[in-house]
């Protein structure tokens, strides 16, 4: 049957199991929302490029499917690139389509053309171009092979106009055979074999996790292994909700804002297992005080992450959830062993209990002014088991991951590696659209929050009852604590004087605002706000100059923090 | 230390600037770059010549396996290789020099290919090393333009 370009694309979208898209029209993909409006894809509106980019990527990372979003050319497409980089640096699976001028005027400075394949090659795993009609299910069909599996990520397809009205006969292939892209799925199981040998060698050993546990969906077999040879557990930001926070194994986030014991664990410890995550400098702080006393496994399925900032004594190059089964199966078969391993390192787990005795994760608390930590407490106790928490970028980001007790997999979106100000609400939006049961909270700052603030309509609009926790203290915060901390108090450009109105804000665009200026309203404001069937703005007033600790300072090791 | 790297690509739009572009972005140097069409029209050849330590090269050599569009990669260092790389030296000849510069083009089994009154065009194929000594001995009598391909490599045997 033929059909045209465009129908195509949705046809092709439907069949990877696409129900809801996030995008932009414009003149370069009216045909595309032309053929939209008749089809059943969802279709959800944003009110910018960058933040229908963002909400897929939530979306994607709350499900672990697929996310999509659509662009115009030009400046339509030259706006997904922030959220581009940021699902690229988190390894995010993504399909984004964008409109391109007709072919007949590539390269003619044409009204809204872009090199948008030129502009993206570096921040997506994979970019195409499509010129001919012909070629564009297969095209689709290699997209979303890309994006979902190996390292995940984004992966940008550019469609012409002229090849969104073309004809042709549709076929979606059943199968996509890419002679350049044969990611490594299975583990090596000797290299899996020597890996347990080094564990029952070790008398200090310590898992490093990271978001490629999430991506694996391996949190429950990290787990599994953790307990079995009671190995303890220190997360990236990004491997966070993969570890209980309650667990009695997981000593939280380790790196420039890791707790104490963390840090010291990783300093100290004889054997590091690194599972999906990649040594980023924001974890290692200076690379030779990194682990010193330690041997170090790497498991991770993308081998340019291995041995690429700091030394490996064992790479393991595979799937995480591949190796772990394969070490969970092995540990089982070798269980007196791995028994008796597990007993010998109780005056390890014993050392690390003192350590975490000595310095919890703590803050000055104050009866007169909110203190942030304290508000991400009270969320904490106060949303549902699987509620999930997006944040910005910034005090607030870190604050959430010291506070917040993550409880499963799923439920902490973050713009990790990017550090992307103005990612969280709209990757609440894209998490809420896709589990419109759930509680969503976007936890913000002013500064972050004032990045995309216009997808509080897209909220009301879609009735995403989505909650934002706005800590305001009327400071970009993190680079004001760096300004106090190393720059001798100088606050250049990092005060947001202008009172902004938060709950009027939210009010004129139809949404619910509500706000704490004490410590004894922060509860009630949550339990309001939870109440309420719709997007509300909690503003809290926080302590203005609030530091987020501890802290390693740039360049020292990860001993050396500042603490409370 | 200088390494010649192989790789085989997709022959499709774009391969060259993804390639060029992982190395700008990551900062990895590139000495001389060559590509053509293979055997297979379908597939490039591209032959990198690259310098760096050993860890460098290990990135360079993940990140290219890396792009979608690499099909293989052969870091040809301490293999047996054949290695070739063409110039054209167009040298300043007068009635003192053309003699000196035919004997030189003849030691290095070089092709006189466009002669005019002021000027000869030498055409020298071999290892690098050669080329760069031929250049050095015509240096003195006066080079006008120097082109060269960059080399290209190919396995030893069969």
């Amino acid at each position: 049957m033929k059909m045209t370009g465009s129908q195509i694309l949705l046809e092709c979208l439907k069949l990877e199991g696409v129900d809801m898209v996030f995008g932009y029209p414009g003149g370069a993909v009216i045909n595309i929302y032309d053929d939209l409006a008749k089809s059943s894809i969802h279709h959800i509106l944003p009110r910018h490029e960058q933040a229908a980019i963002h909400a897929a990527d939530g979306l994607a990372r709350a499900t672990g499917k697929v996310g999509v979003a659509i662009a115009t050319s030009g400046p339509g497409a030259t706006n997904t690139i922030t959220g581009l980089a940021t699902a690229y640096m988190d390894s995010i699976p993504m399909v984004v389509i964008t409109g391109q001028v007709p072919t007949s005027l590539i390269g003619n400075d044409a009204f809204q053309e872009a090199d948008i394949v030129g502009i993206t090659r570096p921040c997506t795993k994979h970019n195409y171009l499509v010129r001919d009609v012909r070629t564009l299910a297969e095209t689709i069909k290699k997209a979303f092979y890309i994006a979902r599996t190996g390292r995940p990520g984004p992966v940008l397809i550019d469609i012409p106009k002229d090849v969104q009205v073309a004809q042709t006969d549709f076929v979606y292939p059943e199968t996509v055979e890419l002679r350049g892209y044969k990611p490594n799925f299975s583990a090596n199981p000797r290299q899996v074999d020597k890996a347990l040998k080094m564990i029952l060698d070790a008398r200090r050993p310590l898992i490093y996790a990271g978001g490629g546990v999430t991506a694996a969906n391996a949190s429950a077999l990290l787990q599994d292994v953790a307990e079995l040879a009671q190995i303890p557990v220190t997360t990236t930001l990004m491997g966070m909700a993969d570890m209980p926070r309650k667990h009695p194994l997981c000593l939280g986030m380790l790196g420039m804002h890791g707790t104490y014991y963390a840090n010291m664990a990783v300093t100290q410890c004889d054997l590091l297992i690194a599972v999906g995550a990649r040594f980023d400098d924001r974890v290692t702080g200076k690379v030779d005080a990194f682990a010193p006393h330690a041997k170090i496994i790497h498991i991770d399925i993308d081998p340019t992450s291995i041995k690429k900032n700091v030394r490996v004594d064992l790479p393991i190059v595979g799937d995480v959830r591949d190796v772990l089964s394969k070490l969970h199966g092995s540990m089982v078969q070798q269980s007196e062993s791995v028994k008796a391993f597990a007993e010998g390192n109780s005056p390890w787990l014993e050392v690390i209990e003192g350590w975490r005795a000595a310095h919890p994760m703590a803050y000055r608390s104050s009866e007169s002014i909110i203190k942030p930590q304290q508000v991400i407490q009270s969320l904490c106790e106060m949303a549902d088991e699987d509620a999930i928490i997006t944040t910005e970028v910034g005090q607030h980001q870190m604050w959430t991951a010291q506070f917040y007790d993550f409880k499963q997999p799923r439920t902490f979106l973050t713009s990790g590696g990017l550090g992307t100000m103005g990612f969280g609400l709209p990757a609440a939006l894209g998490a809420q659209a896709a589990y419109p049961d759930r509680q969503v909270i976007d936890i913000s700052g002013d500064g972050s929050f004032q990045m995309n603030s216009q997808e509080l309509a897209t909220l009301v609009q879609y009735r995403l009852p989505v909650k934002i926790a706005i800590l305001n203290n009327n400071f970009l915060g993190m680079v004001r604590q760096w300004q106090q901390l190393f720059f001798d108090k100088c606050y250049s450009q990092t005060c947001l004087s202008s009172p902004i109105d938060f709950v009027k804000l939210a009010e004129a665009y139809g949404a619910a605002g509500l706000r704490a200026e004490r410590p004894d309203e922060i509860q009630d404001v949550i339990r309001q706000a939870f109440a309420i069937d719709g997007p509300v703005i909690m503003e809290f007033k926080v302590a203005r100059e609030e530091n987020v600790l501890p802290m390693v300072p740039a360049g020292v090791g990860l001993d050396k923090m500042i603490l409370l | 230390m200088t390494h010649t790297i192989s790789v085989l690509l997709e022959n499709e739009f774009g391969v060259l600037a993804r390639v060029s572009g992982l190395f700008s972005g990551r900062g990895f140097n590139i000495e001389s770059l060559t590509v053509a069409p293979t055997l297979d029209p379908s597939v490039s050849r591209m032959t990198i010549v690259t310098s760096g330590d050993d860890a460098i090269l290990e990135q360079i050599t993940k990140q290219l396996n890396k792009l979608i569009d690499v099909i293989k990669v052969i870091d040809f260092t301490g293999q047996d290789f054949v290695q070739r790389e063409m110039a054209l030296v167009k040298v300043a000849a007068d009635e003192g020099t053309r003699a000196e510069i035919l004997r030189i083009a003849d030691i290095f089994r070089a092709k006189i290919v466009d002669v005019t009154p002021r000027s000869y065009t030498v055409e020298v194929t071999g290892a690098p090393s050669k080329v760069a000594a031929m250049i050095e001995l015509v240096r003195p009598l006066g080079i006008k333009e120097i082109v060269r391909s960059g080399p290209i490599v190919m396995g030893r045997g069969a």
